[in-house]
């Protein structure tokens, strides 16, 4: 195969697009972080290592809230221990050892994830694992450094409405959890949500999201739908954002 | 300083719980109640986090018109499955306007 005729293959082009459009978003972290209090540097530092959308988004409104930094960190950890999961899913079809895994982990994220497993093989699944990975990452970070270095000039930030954008962040992500998870997502996600909000006057910034968390539980109360349905899932979050990507 | 330390924390937690999931033994995999627990977290805490970053200020609750206008024209650019970036967009110029208008 040439090079060019690698690049139209549909596992490239779909990571390029999900890529480009997801990794834009860095925007939108660069300009919350600074917003938080935290530097430019220290905006681009996080989305180069931390490498996890919700948790950056997680810790910097903490920061924000001007909550407890132990909270924060906690709270990061437990949003990015869902890509434990999406690590376990990719072991097998990937198939990387020793440095490449090294290296790899790196990149495993919700939509690296979607993208790998929506393929038939492992030569395909490689492909779309690297091409997405390498071409998120770069715009995420080069966006972080844009809307960081551009949100450090402004000195009105309610009058821009940059206060709705980190909402509006964990919007866009829990959303095609709820289309996809039934009355019971709603379920888990209003009892998290009602919980948070109860317990806010009575604990530091920061606590009662992590208390959130043991709405959770009432997922383990009934059996839930089999593995299956959850890899669906996954596909159909990778098939959304080409669609989205592509317009 | 103690914020860069939360930084660094924050990267190396995240790193090692990807490369954990892509070295860790099958089996766990197979474990229905990990699986269960691992879908439902997220779904928790992004529902805390939204309800927390907009109608919280600090310790106490408060309403804000153009911010809460701001995550309602969020919920419609979902509704007509608009690409994340949009959403976020739609929002931020949303609230940005009843602001301007003096609404909210």
């Amino acid at each position: 195969m040439t090079v060019f005729s690698v690049l139209r293959t549909p596992a490239v082009r779909d990571s390029v697009g999900i890529g480009v459009a997801v990794g834009a978003a860095g925007l939108a972290f660069g300009t919350t972080a600074v917003t938080a209090g935290l530097s430019p540097a220290q905006a681009v530092f996080t989305s180069l290592f931390a490498f996890t959308g919700a948790s950056q988004f997680a810790l910097v409104g903490v920061v924000a809230g001007g909550g407890s930094l132990v909270a924060g960190v906690l709270g990061a950890l437990m949003l990015g221990a869902r890509n434990t999961l999406y690590g376990l899913r990719l072991a097998d079809l990937l198939g990387w050892r020793g440095p490449r895994r090294v290296v790899a982990a790196h990149g495993v994220i919700d939509e690296t994830t979607a993208v790998t497993l929506a393929q038939p093989d492992r030569a395909t699944a490689r492909l779309a694992f690297i091409t997405s990975y390498s071409v998120l990452g770069t715009f995420w970070v080069l966006t972080t450094l844009v809307g960081a270095s551009a949100t450090d000039q402004v000195h009105d930030i309610d009058a821009l409405g940059l206060d709705a954008v980190g909402p509006a962040v964990f919007l866009g992500l829990l959303w095609p959890r709820l289309r996809e998870g039934g009355p019971r997502a709603w379920l888990v996600s209003g009892l998290g949500a009602g919980l948070a909000l109860a317990t806010t006057p009575f604990l530091p910034p920061g606590v009662p999201v992590l208390l959130s968390a043991c709405a959770a539980c009432v997922a383990l109360l009934r059996p839930a739908p089999s593995s299956s349905a959850v890899v669906a899932d996954m596909d159909a979050e990778g098939a959304d954002d080409s669609e989205g990507a592509g317009r | 300083m103690t914020l860069w330390i939360a930084l660094i924390a924050t990267a190396v937690g995240c790193y090692l719980l990807k490369y954990a999931g892509l070295a860790a033994p099958r089996s766990v995999l197979d474990n229905p109640w990990v699986q269960r627990f691992a879908v439902a977290v997220p779904l928790a805490l992004l529902a805390a986090l939204i309800a927390v970053e907009a109608l919280g200020d600090g310790q106490s609750l408060a309403w804000d018109g153009a911010r809460m206008a701001g995550l309602g024209a969020a919920v419609c650019a979902l509704v007509l499955r608009a690409p994340f970036l949009v959403v976020i967009v739609v929002a931020a110029v949303t609230t940005a306007g009843m602001r301007a208008l003096g609404w909210g």
